[in-house]
């Protein structure tokens, strides 16, 4: 912890002073393909503190529902705005990581070396920031390691490391235990847990409702890519409003 | 039968006995084919990537004529230098008809398209993966292209050892350009077919063995280099 704060002091250093990005306010946001209605109509406001958990049976639109905030896609219609920040600019203050990690062909410190150097950073700061990072991870004894030949796991929280030594305001997470074990499952939940509580807003994608339970503070829950409820967990969970969301959390299949 | 065998056992005696003739004639085959194939790597890495990543009009149309250029006829590339370089073509004033610096300029044309073609191929797959993380963190469009060439640095190289293959073996275009000068512009392959025509088979037969056991290194270590790669990278 006491590291932590040392390194992210430091990171502060090098990153312009910046004013938060948030809230985010997404006004009736739509997008389609294929002359098909993926999202529509979703309007929602988050701001600072809260993690926000995306809720919903396959195909409801979660994953693109965060595309389209991080800005990787365009929607049809509506708006996606950031306080103060032009989308590209709200993008740098942003990171996200998805369901299967990308990771360089690389070692696993180079990894982590990249984003860094993208970023401007001096290599004399460069390596210090590597190893602390590493070593929160648990990756430091890894950091020679080619990064695609490291385990599910290891290469999950490689990549949560690599959005987290950005020190991005806004961290998006694409399912990100979706294909780990109950082990790599809870280090990556540890992760996201040290990341809050540094400050970073974090806003994922679930289907693991014990995740949810476990690190959600309001929930958003999609169906048929529209916008069913948004709600603080505790209410979500003990009262859903809608009926879609009461089936959903009593494990129904929603169609 | 009893001819080739006596060729055959000439043909060792001169790779054994380092004859000099035979060594100039290697060394000048590798400083061109490795010039220009230097060259075209330069050329072609960047061109393949560009192609395989960049949206801009016209980008179907040069992946088309990247993979129908890979097949170009050696004997028409010289036909084509042999015109711009001669006396009286475009580029006759640098004097450069009938000189290995002509040869490289040739086997570039050719192998350019083959390391493009190649990498165009390799950079695109490895983009497909690397694109939404890439746009994600902000890298720019030249960086990306950095980005994926040095990530796919290894399969790049088997493209490479490709081109070097073709340019080594080829000898339609240099005969044209570079006129097979004895100690000038002579080249293994070319003084393979000279030395045949001419029934000096034992000269002929020791270049072909030499020739041989390049392509064969050559695939070798191209074969070498993707497993290692593939096993220690992933």
């Amino acid at each position: 912890m006491k590291k932590m704060g040392l390194l992210s002091t430091r990171l502060e250093g090098h990153t312009a002073a910046r004013m938060t990005i948030l809230p985010l306010v997404v006004h009736d946001l739509c997008y389609e393909s294929g002359g098909k209605r993926l999202l529509e109509g979703i309007s929602f406001r988050t701001d600072v503190g809260p993690r926000t958990v995306v809720l919903g049976p396959n195909g409801a639109g979660k994953s693109l529902l965060l595309r389209l905030c991080h800005g990787l896609m365009q929607p049809s219609a509506g708006t996606i705005a950031w306080a103060g920040a032009a989308p590209e600019t709200a993008r740098h203050c942003q990171a996200m990581v998805f369901q299967r990690p990308v990771l360089l062909r690389r070692s696993t410190a180079a990894n982590i070396t990249y984003v860094l150097r993208l970023r401007g950073m001096p290599r004399r700061q460069r390596r210090l920031i590597v190893t602390e990072t590493l070593e929160q991870a648990g990756l430091l004894p890894l950091a020679t390691r080619p990064a695609r030949v490291l385990s599910g796991g290891e290469q999950q929280r490689l990549a949560l490391a690599r959005a987290w030594v950005l020190k991005p305001q806004v961290l998006f997470l694409d399912e990100p235990t979706a294909s780990l074990d109950p082990a790599a499952t809870r280090a990556v939940e540890a992760l996201l847990e040290h990341m809050h509580h540094t400050g970073t807003k974090i806003i994922m994608t679930t289907h693991d409702l014990g995740q949810a339970r476990r690190l959600a503070d309001e929930v958003l829950f999609l169906s048929h890519g529209r916008l069913v409820e948004y709600a603080p967990a505790p209410a979500f969970f003990s009262n859903p409003q809608s009926k879609e969301a009461a089936a959903f959390l009593e494990g129904k299949l929603l169609w | 039968m009893d001819d080739f065998r006596a060729a055959f056992f000439a043909a060792l005696s001169l790779l054994m006995g380092l004859d000099r003739d035979l060594v100039a004639i290697v060394c000048l085959s590798l400083s061109v084919s490795l010039s220009a194939v230097g060259l075209a790597t330069v050329l072609g890495l960047p061109l393949g990537a560009a192609v395989a990543v960049w949206q801009f009009p016209g980008q179907a149309l040069m992946r088309i004529l990247l993979n129908a250029l890979m097949g170009l006829p050696p004997v028409v590339v010289g036909l084509v230098v042999y015109l711009l370089l001669s006396r009286a073509g475009p580029l006759g004033t640098l004097g450069l008809l009938f000189t290995p610096t002509a040869m490289v300029i040739a086997q570039c044309l050719l192998v350019t398209p083959i390391i493009a073609a190649f990498t165009r191929q390799t950079v695109a797959d490895l983009h497909e993966e690397y694109a939404e993380q890439l746009r994600s963190l902000g890298v720019g469009p030249w960086r990306t292209l950095w980005t994926l060439l040095w990530d796919g640095r290894f399969s790049l190289l088997t493209g490479i050892l490709a081109g070097f293959g073709r340019a080594s073996a080829e000898v339609g275009a240099v005969i044209i350009v570079g006129g097979n000068m004895h100690r000038v512009t002579r080249v293994v392959t070319t003084t393979i077919a000279l030395e045949t025509s001419k029934g000096n088979l034992p000269l002929a037969l020791a270049l072909g063995m030499i020739l041989m056991l390049l392509v064969l290194v050559v695939n070798a270590a191209a074969m070498v280099i993707r497993d290692t790669a593939q096993r220690v990278y992933g």
